[in-house]
């Protein structure tokens, strides 16, 4: 079970939210100038690290709001917790090995 | 809606009121024999109709500002997440939204008042009363029996009155206000949930109670 921080009510139980999956993924300026293949990237394409990971949570039983975590996919450890909007505070870099 | 639209609607509801069943009406005589007084005692029953109204705005605009004066109370946040003003409980629910509990029969008068103030500034203010139902759980074992399924730290140094928490009690998703030291939890539960959670507590308490 992982123990995850909502930016606004805490450490809570992993069971009070929902996962969002891979966090800044914009949304295209122009989806209509978009070929068919680009805009199946834009909808299922994600990124897949062994490492750190950028990813959205719901806090769903508690105050309902989308934030996100940096979580390390190997140790689960999280590294970061940050509120919707705003820049991946971390500049760690992915390791892919 | 216009004032006299609004005081129809209001004579319209009282004039039902007697047809009005609670999630847990047919419960509380299980509840008061699941009860029991004491040193290890708890207690448990439901207060129905509360008052709740649910008010979502910017939480540093004028609005706010213009709330908190005609509640007579600052609204609550994440610190002190919960403020008492004469009959009312504002809830903190979340950075932009709270929870105006009061007994029953209150959400109109208090509706009426915060529409006002709230003018045309950005926000809504919804009357959810029918939403959820309260049970209220209290005395010395009340904390224990709470812990059976909550994993909040509910232990005075972290946890006391004037806080509240939106959270899971045995996987329902429950408003825990905690109201007095003794201590004297309610948890606002929805309707639909309120006699599985209701079970669970008599469950629970069974092993504190004679
Ligand atoms: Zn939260």
């Amino acid at each position: 079970m992982l123990l995850i921080a909502c930016p606004w009510c805490g450490e809570r139980d992993e069971t009070e939210y929902h996962y969002g999956g891979q966090a800044h993924v914009a949304h295209p300026a122009d989806p209509a100038a978009l070929t068919d293949a680009e805009w199946g990237e834009y909808l299922f394409v994600r990124a897949n690290p062994k490492g750190d990971f950028a990813e959205r949570w719901l806090h769903s039983a508690g105050c309902r709001r989308w934030f996100n975590v940096v979580r390390h996919t190997v140790t689960h450890d999280i590294t970061a917790v940050y509120p919707a909007g705003q820049a991946r505070p971390d500049a760690h870099t992915e390791v892919t090995a | 809606m216009t004032a006299d639209s609004l005081a129809a609607d209001n004579r319209a509801v009282d004039r039902l009121a007697h047809l009005r069943r609670s999630p847990l009406g047919g419960l509380a005589d299980r509840l008061a024999a699941g009860s029991a007084p004491g040193p290890r005692g708890v207690r448990l029953r439901e207060i129905p109709y509360l008052a709740q109204l649910n008010l979502r705005l910017d939480p540093i605009g004028p609005a706010a500002r213009r709330v908190a004066e005609a509640l007579g109370t600052p609204l609550p946040d994440r610190t002190a997440s919960v403020t008492v003003t004469g009959a009312l409980r504002v809830l903190w629910l979340g950075p932009d939204e709270w929870l105006v509990v009061g007994p029953d029969g209150t959400a109109p008068g208090v509706e009426q008042t915060l529409r006002q103030v709230l003018g045309d500034e950005p926000g809504s203010l919804v009357d959810l009363s029918a939403n959820r139902t309260t049970l209220e759980l209290s005395g010395p074992s009340a904390r224990a029996v709470l812990e059976h399924g909550c994993s909040l730290d509910l232990h005075p140094r972290a946890f006391g009155p004037g806080h509240c928490a939106q959270t899971t009690v045995s996987k329902v998703q429950v408003i825990l206000d905690q109201t007095d030291a003794e201590p004297t939890y309610r948890l606002l539960v929805r309707a639909s949930f309120a006699r599985y959670l209701a079970d669970w507590l008599l469950d629970a308490m069974s092993e504190s109670t004679p």
